[in-house]
């Protein structure tokens, strides 16, 4: 099941989730608050904004804008989804699991990938906003901190995506 | 001193962006190892073949939860002081519908996609600029969604407030539910072995 197409099987999902763990108690004890993603693209998002119209942040920003490109390499989230993207690499290396491809079923051409990664993507940014986080600052984060909100964001998350899962299996076949 | 340290002034701005970078790297490393850097990965826990994001998921949450009850039960953290994401039910109830929707269009959420793209996919690299598109064009429409966005406010509310049961209560129904839930998926996934 978990065939890598070559380079090392995964480790241990327990193991791996124990390790997420640790990172989140970290995270309260030394800053006080979780990780995030969505969060971090939101701020990117508005700095671009705010700079392209060399206005000030609109509500829709306000709280994650930067003032320009360098200071958003001074907000906690950025660098920590760059951390994030790192480790992911630095692991995928380590494992010899860099690969260049675009992962798709059988059958399913890579523009057709790219389009529903995209498509998804960019209903995921939505979702994401409107709930004030995603599955780092609400399921891990949130769910961990048992703050209601985010229970019920996993729980229609998931509900959502099984309801919708029977219409995209042909893409992973 | 008790813990958070960045709260009790213990850390300059510029040490918390160096844990911040140590603490993603680590984030990133963990996701990768079990897989979740492959949408083929996160796409079979919603067919029910693979069960990783689960596991990885309610272990992640089980351990942090239980550690942070600890912590603060032996005095060494103080909760109230550690920011707990605010609850607004209707906005947090139909945002988390459309994320699930797009996610499992995408077959990566924006953490595991970052990870995706970082070691080579490019479908990875397109949920990210997708999330970017969305972003935007939930910028563009705010004047329209705020007053939803912003409605059914319920401030730090937590499951124990919720229910009525301590905090240790609590995170025992937790440990026992992830428990039932892990033993279900790996039955379902040896049913599936044999089967194959």
């Amino acid at each position: 099941m978990s065939s890598t197409s070559g380079g090392a099987a995964y480790g241990s999902p327990y193991l791996a989730g124990v390790g997420i763990g640790l990172v989140l108690i970290a995270a309260y004890v030394v800053m006080g608050h979780g990780v995030g993603v969505s969060g971090a693209l939101t701020s990117v998002a508005g700095t671009v904004t705010t700079v392209a119209t060399n206005a000030p942040a609109s509500a829709a920003w306000r709280g994650y804008a930067a003032p320009g490109f360098a200071a958003l390499l001074s907000d906690w989230f950025v660098v920590e989804v760059i951390g994030i993207t790192l480790g992911g690499l630095a692991s995928a290396a380590l494992a010899g699991r860099l690969r260049r491809e675009t992962e798709r079923g059988r059958g399913v051409g890579v523009s057709r990938r790219v389009a529903f990664a995209l498509g998804g993507g960019a209903i995921m940014g939505i979702g994401a906003r409107l709930a004030k986080g995603c599955t780092s600052g609400q399921a891990l984060t949130g769910g961990s901190l048992l703050s209601v909100g985010s229970w019920i964001f996993i729980a229609t998350a998931f509900a959502a995506a099984y309801l919708i899962a029977p219409l995209v299996r042909r893409e992973w076949r | 001193m008790i813990a958070p340290l960045y709260e009790a002034g213990a850390l300059s701005p510029r040490s918390g962006l160096v844990v911040a970078l140590a603490l993603g790297l680590a984030f990133g490393f963990f996701l990768e190892r079990a897989g979740l850097g492959s949408a083929r990965k996160l796409s079979a826990q919603f067919q029910l073949t693979d069960f990783t994001v689960l596991k990885v998921m309610f272990t992640a949450i089980v351990t942090a939860s239980l550690g942070v009850f600890w912590l603060s039960r032996l005095g060494a953290l103080d909760l109230g002081r550690v920011y707990v994401p605010e609850t607004y039910l209707l906005p947090q109830l139909v945002g988390g519908a459309v994320f699930g929707a797009g996610f499992v269009v995408a077959g990566l959420c924006p953490g595991t996609a970052c990870v995706s793209a970082a070691t080579g996919r490019g479908d990875g690299v397109a949920v990210v600029g997708g999330l970017l598109l969305g972003i935007f064009a939930y910028g563009a429409m705010y004047p329209v969604v705020e007053r939803f966005a912003s409605s059914t406010p319920r401030g730090t509310f937590t499951l124990p407030q919720l229910i009525g049961a301590s905090h240790g209560m609590t995170l025992l129904i937790l440990v026992v539910v992830a428990l039932l839930a892990f033993r279900g998926a790996e039955w379902l996934e040896s049913r599936r072995a044999a089967a194959a």
